[in-house]
C-alpha cells in the first residue's frame, strides 16, 4: 500500500486514496467489528434471549404492578443485603419478567469488587430460581467490553473499533461516487463483482443507520474516550454532581447519619411516579443508605414511549417518603446525548421498530462480512499462485473463516450450553460463556486445518445444524416446547423458535453457495490492465 | 529503492500520515473537547457538546490526512487547525 503522492502516479485522486483507506482501516478491525456488530443486533432482543435462557421463569402474562413488585424486592433487599450503601432495581416491563438489581456491598475495602446483583422474581420478590445464566447480558455485554479481559480495555477495543468504523463509512462513501446508480446494480454470480455489488447494497441501505449507530456507539462511552473536556472543567465534586445529573438517575450515596431509620413504603413513591408516567412507565428505583436516616429514594422513568435516555426521575426522602425534587429536564447538550444514546439502544422501540433495528443492522452485519470476503477473493485472482497464496492472504483468510462462520457457530453453541449444562454445576452461568469461547477457538483451529472452501462449508452447515435442532433441544430439556409456545400463545418462545429456522435456513443456503462456487482463477495469470501502474495490493476497488 | 535510505522514503510518509491520523486527529479532537469550555455556556454542557463533537471532528481529521497530496500537508492542516483550539483550550485550563 502506498498512499503518498510520491509514490503514486499521476491521475490517482481522492476516491483512489479513499478507497485505500476505507480497504485497510475496514480489514485490520473488521474481525472485531463484526463480532461487535453480531452480538449487537441479536442484543436488540437481549430481553426475550434473556426469557427463553430462564425457561424455569414462566412466561408474563401481563406487566404486573410495578409499585408492589417494588415494594416486594426492597424488603427482600432489606434482609439480603443489610447495610449495602446503595441499590438499584429495574422493574419488570412488557419485556422483562424478572426483576434485576445491582447493590454496593457493605463495607467493601477499596480495590474490592464492591457490587453485588441478581434477578428477582416478580411474584414474590425472592431471588428468582432458575438455571445460573447472564442470559442475553452475554451478548450486550460482550458487544462492548468482549470477555476475558478489564473491561476498561475492553471499552477501548470498542471504541477504537467503532472510530475506524467511522472512517470506513466516510471513506466508503467518498470511495463510490455513483453511490445510488451501484444501488440498482446487481450482478449476481460474477465472482468479485458481486461481492462488491452486495457490499455496496447492504451498505448504502442501511448507510444513515449504519453512521448513525457507529456514531452513537461512540457517544454511549463518550466520558470515557474524551475525558480531556471534564478534566479541565469539572474541578468540584458539586460540579461533578452537576454533571452526573445531567446523566443519570442514578443518586449517589452522600453521609450516612448513623442513626438507624426503616425506609418509608416504596409501593407509595412508585404510585407517585406511575401517575406521572403510567402504570407500566416507571423503569428503576435507586435507594441511598437505606435504614439509615438520611437515605433518599429515585424513581426513574423507564426507557419505553420516549426516544431520550435523558435521566426523568423523582427524588424522595427515604424515612418519610416526601418528595423532594423532580428532575425532568436537562440541559440542551445533555438532552442530545441522551436522545443519541436511544437511538443507539432503540429501547423505546414497539416490535415493529424493534425488528427494523434487528434487520437493518443484521444488514450492517452483512456489510462488514461482505467486505472482508472481498478483500480474499479481490486478492485471489492475483496471487501468482493460488495454491499457494502468501501468508497474509493466508491469515485473513482463515480468520474471516472463524470470525464469520464461526461466531455464528459458537453463538449456537451459547445456547446449546444453556440448555446442556446441568443445573448443578458450579459457576455454571460462567461455563455457559467459556462453552462460547472454547467453541469459537475450535472454529479457528478447524478453520487453519482444513482447506478454506471446505471450512467454510462445514462451519456454515454446522452453524445451520446447531440453530436448526435449538427448538428440538428446547423441547426436548424444557416444558416449553414449541407446540405448547403456540397453543398458549407464549411469543417469546414461539418467535425464538421460528428465529433459530431462519438463521439455520440462512446459514444453509450460504452453505450451498459457497459450495457451489467457483473461484476465477483464469485472471491469475496475468495481471488485470488496470492493475498495471498500480503498486501492489492498491488495487482499485472501482473503477469508476 | 532497497537500500535502507530508499526504504525509509518510501514508507516514511505513509508512516507518518498513519500517526498524523491516528495520534494527531485524537489530540485534534481532544483539544477540541477542550476547547468548547470557552464558549458562552454552562460547564455541564460544555463539557457535553466537546464530548459529542469530538468524534465527527476525529473522522474528520483522519479522512483529511489521507485526502491531502502530502505528509507534510497533512500534518500542516492539523496544526493550522489546533492552533485557535490551543489558544482557546489555553483560556480555560
Amino acid at each position: 500500500m502506498k498512499t503518498d503522492q510520491q509514490a503514486r502516479p499521476d491521475g490517482r485522486g481522492l476516491r483512489q486514496s479513499m478507497s485505500d483507506l476505507h480497504t485497510w482501516v475496514g480489514l485490520l478491525l473488521g474481525w472485531v467489528l463484526y463480532a461487535m456488530f453480531l452480538t449487537g443486533t441479536v442484543s436488540y432482543f437481549k430481553d426475550e434471549l434473556s426469557q427463553w435462557m430462564r425457561p424455569e421463569l414462566p412466561a408474563q402474562s401481563g406487566v404486573p404492578d410495578q409499585a408492589v413488585v417494588a415494594q416486594r424486592v426492597a424488603d427482600e433487599l432489606v434482609t439480603l443485603v443489610p447495610g449495602s450503601p446503595q441499590w438499584s432495581l429495574r422493574l419488570p416491563d412488557a419485556r422483562n419478567n424478572s426483576v434485576y438489581a445491582f447493590w454496593r456491598t457493605a463495607g467493601a475495602a477499596p480495590g474490592q469488587r464492591g457490587f453485588g446483583e441478581g434477578n428477582f422474581d416478580p411474584a414474590t420478590g425472592q431471588t428468582v430460581s432458575s438455571r445460573a445464566t447472564l442470559g442475553g447480558d452475554f451478548f450486550y455485554r460482550f458487544h462492548f467490553q468482549f470477555h476475558y479481559m478489564p473491561v476498561v480495555w475492553g471499552r477501548w477495543i470498542a471504541g477504537i473499533a467503532a472510530m475506524f468504523m467511522l472512517v470506513a463509512i466516510v471513506s466508503g462513501v467518498i470511495t463510490h461516487k455513483k453511490i445510488f446508480v451501484d444501488f440498482f446494480t446487481f450482478r449476481w454470480g460474477k465472482g468479485q463483482r458481486s461481492w462488491l455489488d452486495a457490499h455496496n447494497a447492504l451498505s448504502v441501505f442501511g448507510l444513515p443507520f449504519h453512521a448513525m449507530i457507529t456514531y452513537t456507539g461512540l457517544v454511549t462511552l463518550m466520558a470515557l474516550y474524551m475525558p480531556w473536556g471534564q478534566q479541565a472543567g469539572i474541578k468540584t465534586a458539586a460540579d461533578r454532581q452537576q454533571l452526573n445529573a445531567e446523566l443519570s438517575a442514578f443518586i449517589q450515596p452522600g453521609k450516612p447519619s448513623g442513626e438507624a431509620a426503616p425506609l418509608a413504603s416504596i409501593e407509595e413513591m412508585v404510585r407517585h411516579a406511575q401517575e406521572r408516567w403510567g402504570r407500566d412507565g416507571v423503569g428503576r428505583v435507586t435507594a441511598t443508605h437505606p435504614g439509615d436516616a438520611a437515605a433518599r429514594v429515585a424513581v426513574a422513568r423507564g426507557d419505553g414511549g420516549r426516544v431520550s435516555m435523558s435521566p426523568q426521575y423523582l427524588e424522595f426522602e427515604g424515612t418519610t417518603g416526601k418528595l423532594l425534587a423532580v428532575h425532568e429536564g436537562v440541559g440542551a447538550a445533555a438532552e442530545t446525548r441522551g436522545v443519541l444514546y436511544a437511538l443507539h439502544l432503540g429501547r423505546f422501540s414497539d416490535s415493529v421498530t424493534r425488528w427494523l433495528y434487528f434487520l437493518v443492522s443484521l444488514a450492517g452485519t452483512a456489510m462488514v462480512g461482505t467486505g472482508l470476503v472481498m478483500w480474499t477473493v479481490k486478492r485471489r485472482q492475483k496471487l501468482p499462485d493460488p495454491a499457494r497464496p502468501h501468508i497474509g492472504f493466508h491469515v485473513v483468510e482463515r480468520l474471516n473463516i472463524a470470525s464469520i462462520a464461526g461466531l455464528s457457530v459458537a453463538m449456537a453453541a451459547f445456547l446449546w450450553a444453556n440448555r446442556l449444562l446441568p443445573e448443578t454445576l458450579a459457576d455454571r452461568a460462567n461455563w455457559e460463556i467459556h462453552s462460547f469461547f472454547i467453541v469459537w477457538a475450535l472454529t479457528l483451529l478447524h478453520g487453519v486445518l482444513r482447506p478454506a472452501k471446505k471450512a467454510w462449508v462445514e462451519q456454515l452447515w454446522l452453524a445451520a445444524a446447531l440453530l436448526a435442532l435449538l427448538p428440538v433441544l428446547n423441547a426436548a430439556t424444557t416444558h416449553r416446547p414449541f407446540w405448547r409456545s403456540l397453543a398458549e400463545g407464549d411469543w417469546v418462545f414461539i418467535g425464538m423458535d421460528l428465529m433459530c429456522w431462519a438463521l439455520a435456513a440462512l446459514h444453509a443456503v450460504l452453505a450451498v453457495r459457497t459450495l457451489r462456487h467457483q473461484p476465477k482463477t483464469r485472471a491469475a495469470r496475468k495481471p488485470a490492465r488496470e492493475t498495471v501502474n498500480k503498486p501492489a495490493g492498491g488495487a482499485v476497488l472501482r473503477e469508476g | 529503492m532497497t537500500s535502507v535510505a530508499g526504504r525509509v522514503r518510501s514508507v516514511g510518509p505513509l508512516v507518518s500520515r498513519i500517526a498524523a491520523a491516528l495520534f494527531g486527529g485524537y489530540a485534534l479532537a481532544a483539544l477540541a473537547s477542550v476547547a468548547v469550555l470557552a464558549l458562552p455556556m454552562s460547564t455541564p454542557q460544555a463539557v457535553l457538546t466537546g464530548q459529542l463533537t469530538s468524534f465527527v471532528i476525529y473522522a474528520a481529521a483522519v479522512i483529511w490526512v489521507f485526502a491531502v497530496r502530502s505528509a507534510l500537508r497533512a500534518w500542516a492542516g492539523l496544526l493550522v487547525v489546533a492552533a485557535p483550539l490551543l489558544l482557546s483550550a489555553w483560556s480555560v485550563w
